[in-house]
């Protein structure tokens, strides 16, 4: 066994340190160190998409990050996107507009959908398809995915507007 | 009562609410197979064969004992001793004994503190192998001279004289076929192939199991059928089924694919020999692809005979399904299904089921319909094109109805598929101009659906809302049409019902959520179980009252006197009966057990556009459009997922989808890369039409929706390509590669 090394991340907004196996996956981590059991596996080779968080800003899959290379990075989890008590827009978009089936993407898919929001918020049907094409669900054949992220990115344009 | 009055009008069903669970999956609060974890627990991990047959001469774990943080290895000596039929074949499957069948066969499991070392340890364990002749074709598996899986493993039905690897022989007909064909204008005779497909759910399996050395044993998993789980685990252990108790967790995703263990029976092995220790067992997505049940592969030779006006005078059909390194191909249902669509005087159906180096097939929606589907609507459309007749009215010309005799014997009840021909008739989507290198294709399909075993209660709480058990797992929203179905049956509100699913000890045994049965059988058994509810409600108002409980009358959620002559009372409301239970004869709860065998079929039809690139072969689906009779839509939305869904898996199958097996028998394309399903850019919007022709069967007219969407999907894709190219496509995927040498040769020719 190798050794161990000192890993700290900032997930959802808390500080966490820990040891942990420089070949281990930051997936794990999350799941199995921080309980943070929303991040799903479901390919481990980057193409389901089931694991997307947001590492530094960005859309990552943590199946195929190690941990060590996350190390002092800010992560955010479905859990830190919003919970029951104050949904985010498109956790309510998706719950509205039945954007899931068996729900096992669900997570990864609003995960990542808050970063293409952020990417481009007047997204097309197409920018929406090709923008969420890391995303693998094989319930829904997609329509209410699509739908539910363009009602929502039509809803935080509408609160915007109203804003201004 | 009301229920029973006439056509039913529905205050709930029929509307589009938010789904009870899905606040905590879109928070990632639902637990999924791997979400749960116990004090003390250990991980699992199984080594596999690398072989796609081979002789297992000697297994040695000393290494892997060794490393520090393993607490057991198991191997088929852990298992249970003199099993037989399909009992042995799943325990086999899951822990090769005297041989390594396929290429990613389990050979022994490792339990350890963690999945790393479970994972190092399984590295660290000797396999002496003998490898084998293999074969991994249907039609070479049936070849004189093909290496035998196994000897002795073929039925009753399979006549002599054919090769040990089929396993099983279906055939069945009626009329004349000579007669038939003489009648023919136009006989055509074509070969189709279709290739393994995977169910492809994300969620890969998993487990967390415990047993004890008394026989005790508990276990949670990712399953549609936590029943068929038990029985299958206490079979291969050796245990009592009723000592083990499976509780499902949410399920990320099946198919088919999870109505069956490949890893539940090993981590319960592993936890015995661990001492007791709680195992977690989860397997990777190259495991899922490799060594769970991907759908049969299949050889089809089809002829049919019609007139030139379009009727079909005969058809006939030979179908080789390759099932891997067991029995259980669906022969019976790709045979059966076949030529269901169309009233057929002279038919004929030959069924091979065929055994081969390959992991043991599993159910995979509509199982054996999608490739009867691709030889049948493949044929039907190239002699439409032949005859210059319209696609949609040659189905409609020889349409099964009510009364008509189905091809696989019974007469069939009120069915949908005329309505669904006109609604695809009359819809824009049909009637939509194409451009160059673009084509139009359509296609039915059918699913019988299913009843099976059902055990469903329904509890009144003391403020009067309801809790409802059902045994069939939610895959896919079922616990809001449950709801719906209750809020119909007690007039109260949807928010008022919540919906369980229950563990093995909770209910009588009940079937998986598959053959499209969840709705139909688990919806009746609740709206029974509430029926039988309604009937303690109204006594306990009787009883207040001091009338006969037959002049009591439920309506909206109170019992009220039946009339005037029943005497002058208040309504009752179901909270104010159910404050009162405990003083006024205790609790008040309903059940239902029964095998329902009222299901009705659901029949689609298929629109689809595609553009074919002709310098490269991509296929882009242009505009899709499905029609499908579901009886009753109780939850229109969740029933239009269906649709979609199947749509889209279909779509997957006929473009892309196919396992890959080297010449060494081992998967080629074991990851997501390769084995490419749709993702939301390759993908139009799906249009969803429901029919509505209600299933006597069912209180509310529910039929099942779930499997016919996969159906039509592969003839339809390859009929469109057709249009669109002049060429016509009889061996799936069409794969850009593949149509592109199809355009090529067509050209040369």
């Amino acid at each position: 066994m190798t050794d161990k090394m000192h890993v700290k991340l900032n997930v959802n907004g808390e500080d966490h340190e820990f040891l942990a196996e420089p070949r281990e996956l930051l997936i794990y981590a999350l799941r199995e160190k921080l309980n943070l059991t929303g991040p799903h596996v479901g390919c481990e080779t980057t193409h389901c998409g089931a694991c997307t968080v947001t590492l530094d800003g960005k859309s990552v899959k943590s199946c195929t990050v190690f941990v060590a290379q996350a190390n002092g990075a800010e992560i955010t989890t479905i859990e830190g996107i919003g919970n029951p008590d104050n949904l985010h827009v498109l956790q309510e978009a998706f719950r509205e507009h039945h954007g899931l089936q068996c729900g096992f993407c669900t997570p990864g898919m609003i995960t990542r959908a808050t970063k293409l929001l952020e990417e481009n918020p007047n997204p097309t049907e197409e920018d929406v398809r090709f923008g969420m094409a890391g995303n693998i669900c094989r319930c829904t054949g997609y329509q209410n995915i699509v739908k539910s992220v363009l009602a929502a990115a039509s809803e935080l344009n509408g609160a915007k507007e109203a804003a201004q | 009562m009301a229920l029973d009055s006439g056509k039913p009008k529905f205050k709930y069903i029929g509307t589009r609410p938010n789904r009870p669970d899905g606040l905590d999956k879109v928070t990632g609060r639902a637990r999924y197979g791997a979400d749960i974890s116990a004090p003390g627990m250990l991980h699992g991990a199984i080594l596999r064969s690398p072989h796609a047959h081979a002789k297992i001469l000697k297994i040695d774990a000393s290494k892997a004992l060794a490393l520090k943080g393993v607490k057991a290895v198991v191997t088929r000596a852990d298992f249970a001793d003199g099993l037989s039929g399909e009992d042995w074949n799943i325990q086999e499957n899951c822990m090769a004994g005297e041989k390594a069948l396929y290429d990613g066969h389990a050979v022994a499991a490792v339990a350890a503190t963690s999945a790393l070392i479970a994972r190092d340890a399984i590295k660290l364990i000797d396999v002496d192998y003998e490898p084998l002749p293999h074969v991994t074709d249907v039609d070479a598996a049936m070849a004189e001279g093909a290496p035998v899986i196994r000897d002795g493993a073929a039925d009753y039905s399979v006549p002599e004289g054919l090769h040990p690897n089929v396993v099983r022989y279906f055939e069945s007909g009626r009329g004349d076929l000579d007669e038939g064909f003489a009648k023919a204008d136009l006989v055509l005779k074509r070969h189709y192939t279709t290739e393994a497909a995977h169910q492809g759910y994300i969620e890969p399996h998993a487990c967390l199991a415990q047993l004890g050395a008394d026989g005790k044993g508990e276990l949670w998993c990712c399953t549609q059928g936590h029943w068929y789980v038990r029985q299958m685990c206490a079979a291969a252990l050796g245990l009592e089924v009723s000592q083990l108790k499976v509780t499902p967790s949410e399920i990320g995703g099946g198919f088919g694919g999870k109505t069956t263990v490949f890893i539940d029976p090993v981590a319960l092995a592993l936890s015995r020999k661990a001492g007791g220790k709680p195992v977690k067992l989860v397997m990777s997505r190259s495991e899922v692809l490799r060594a769970t049940g991907p759908t049969a592969s299949a050889s089809m030779d089809i002829k049919m005979g019609m007139t030139k006006d379009g009727k079909i005078t005969a058809a006939s059909g030979t179908y080789r399904m390759q099932g891997g390194a067991f029995p259980g191909a669906p022969v019976d249902e790709t045979t059966v299904l076949a030529f269901a669509n169309y009233n057929i005087e002279h038919v004929h159906h030959v069924g091979y089921d065929v055994m081969s180096n390959r992991p043991k097939q599993a159910a995979y929606r509509a199982p054996g319909a999608p490739m009867a589907a691709f030889g049948t609507e493949s044929i039907i459309d190239e002699m439409a094109t032949q005859l210059g007749l319209d696609p949609l009215e040659i189905r409609l010309k020889n349409a099964v109805k009510e009364g008509v005799r189905a091809t696989y014997g019974p007469k069939f009840p009120a069915v949908g598929l005329i309505e669904t021909l006109e609604a695809a008739q009359s819809h824009d989507n049909y009637a939509v101009p194409l451009g160059p290198n673009q084509g139009r294709g359509v296609a039915s399909g059918f699913w019988l659906n299913w009843g099976g075993d059902t055990s469903a209660s329904v509890a009144i709480s003391e403020d009067g809302t309801v809790a409802v058990t059902v045994g069939t797992p939610d895959i896919g929203g079922s616990r809001a049409s449950m709801a719906l179905m209750a809020a119909e049956a007690f007039g109260i509100p949807y928010e008022n019902v919540r919906v369980h699913i229950g563990d093995t000890a909770s209910l009588g045994i009940n079937e998986p959520t598959h053959g499209s049965r969840a709705t139909y059988a688990s919806g009746l058994a609740v709206i029974q179980s509430a029926k039988e509810c309604i009937q303690k409600l109204s006594k306990r108002a009787a009883e207040a009252w001091g009338i006969d409980p037959d002049a009591v009358i439920w309506e909206d959620g109170f019992a009220r006197p039946s009339g005037p002559n029943a005497g002058e009372f208040e309504p009752m409301s179901i909270a104010e009966i159910a404050g009162n239970m405990s003083s006024s004869g205790g609790p008040i709860s309903g059940h239902f057990e029964a095998s329902p065998e009222t299901y009705g079929g659901s029949f689609g039809t298929h629109v689809v556009d595609v553009e074919v690139d002709p310098e490269t072969g991509r296929t882009t689906v242009l505009r899709y459009l499905v029609v499908q009779d579901a009886g009753k839509a109780i939850h229109p939305s969740y029933v239009e997922g269906q649709f979609q869904g199947g749509a889209a898996q279909g779509i997957g199958w006929a473009l892309n989808e196919e396992y890959i097996y080297g010449e060494d028998g081992r998967l080629q394309n074991p990851i997501f890369l390769d084995y490419r399903v749709p993702v939301a850019s390759d993908l139009p919007m799906i249009d969803t039409v429901i029919v509505e022709v209600p299933n006597p069967g069912h209180p509310y007219g529910v039929r099942g929706v779930g499997e016919t969407g996969i159906t039509p999907p592969l003839p339809a894709i390859a009929n469109a390509i057709a249009a669109a190219t002049g060429v016509r496509f009889t061996k799936l995927p069409l794969t850009p590669p593949r149509v592109l040498a199809g355009i090529k040769a067509a050209k040369n020719a």
